[in-house]
């Protein structure tokens, strides 16, 4: 399987992505921005990072560089494109995911360990994982999902909403929202499901001696899913 | 020409910035102020004459990428 991982100015995640996706059988290749095409993909990837330095909206200006126009092509033709954090961020901006991070509730940079139930499993990302809650790393600023009362219906009523934050044991609530995000909400999906986007890092856990490995199957299953 | 625009995040949605400088203020005996909400503030120098023009100009760059129409609004002015 091939995969592409976009680099902006100021990602910081592209590379620990490229030895997640190399180390799990993906023929990884990496994309500077400025580039017009991306080359043959089953899957591009938006790393996490500031990208633009989060100048303007964290994502803002990301998403009128050159090589998004390609991305959206690529995933109104069906092509999985996978948004981590920053990439998340970029994905909203560009219109392809409904909503906008906002800056985190109590206005802290957030960095730890978090449980996230996996709300839906038909689709490319989480089908057949064998895991319905995974421990991740959220590192972010801006990770408070916040969309119209409209929007959130959609997401709820086509089951876009793709992991929510909660407890070891599954519980959403308050207590386990790390960032104010609405419903919980760490990631989505668009309607046809081909694009996720998600502030958890799933690159950062795919280490049994360094982390955690819920990263690994992530990543495995994605492979086995794509095949 | 120059052209002025506010981008202001929309009623109902929160906005914790405000909300800390509202508590700071406070908390320095203004205890007057009830509430802030912090917002953006651009000057835009075009190369056009024509006003009406040039206003149609900045608006089509708010919509597109001055602000996010899903939690701002934005005034030109």
């Amino acid at each position: 399987m091939n995969s592409s991982v976009i680099i902006f100015p100021g990602s910081n995640c592209d590379r620990d992505m490229d030895v997640a996706l190399k180390k799990f059988g993906f023929k990884n290749q990496m994309v500077w921005h400025d580039d017009q095409t991306i080359p043959k993909s089953d899957i591009i990837v938006l790393p996490g990072g500031f990208s633009y330095g989060d100048y303007l909206r964290c994502g803002s200006i990301a998403s009128k560089s050159k090589i998004i126009k390609s991305v959206i092509e690529f995933a109104n033709s069906g092509g999985l494109i996978l948004g981590i954090c920053n990439g998340f961020q970029i994905l909203t901006e560009t219109g392809l995911l409904p909503g906008i991070l906002q800056q985190n509730k109590y206005l802290n940079f957030i960095c730890k360990n978090v449980f996230v139930k996996v709300n839906d499993k038909n689709n490319k990302y989480f089908k057949n994982i064998k895991k319905d809650i995974l421990e991740l790393h959220i590192a972010h600023n801006e990770g408070n999902y916040f969309c119209s009362n409209e929007e959130l219906k959609s997401l709820e009523d086509n089951n876009q909403i793709a992991v929510t934050y909660c407890n070891k044991m599954g519980l959403e609530n308050d207590e386990h929202n790390p960032n104010g995000a609405i419903k919980n909400i760490a990631g989505i999906f668009n309607k046809n499901k081909n694009v996720l986007g998600m502030m958890p890092h799933p690159e950062r856990m795919v280490d049994a001696h360094l982390s955690g490995e819920d990263g690994s199957l992530f990543f495995e299953n994605l492979l086995e899913n794509l095949k | 020409m120059k052209i002025k625009v506010i981008v202001t995040l929309k009623n109902g949605v929160l906005d914790p910035q405000g909300k800390a400088i509202q508590q700071t203020l406070n908390g320095m005996n203004f205890d007057n102020v009830n509430e802030i909400r912090q917002g953006k503030f651009f000057e835009i120098n075009l190369n056009e004459n024509d006003e009406g023009k040039a206003k149609s100009k900045v608006e089509d760059m708010c919509k597109k990428l001055l602000a996010n129409l899903v939690i701002e609004d934005y005034k030109i002015i």
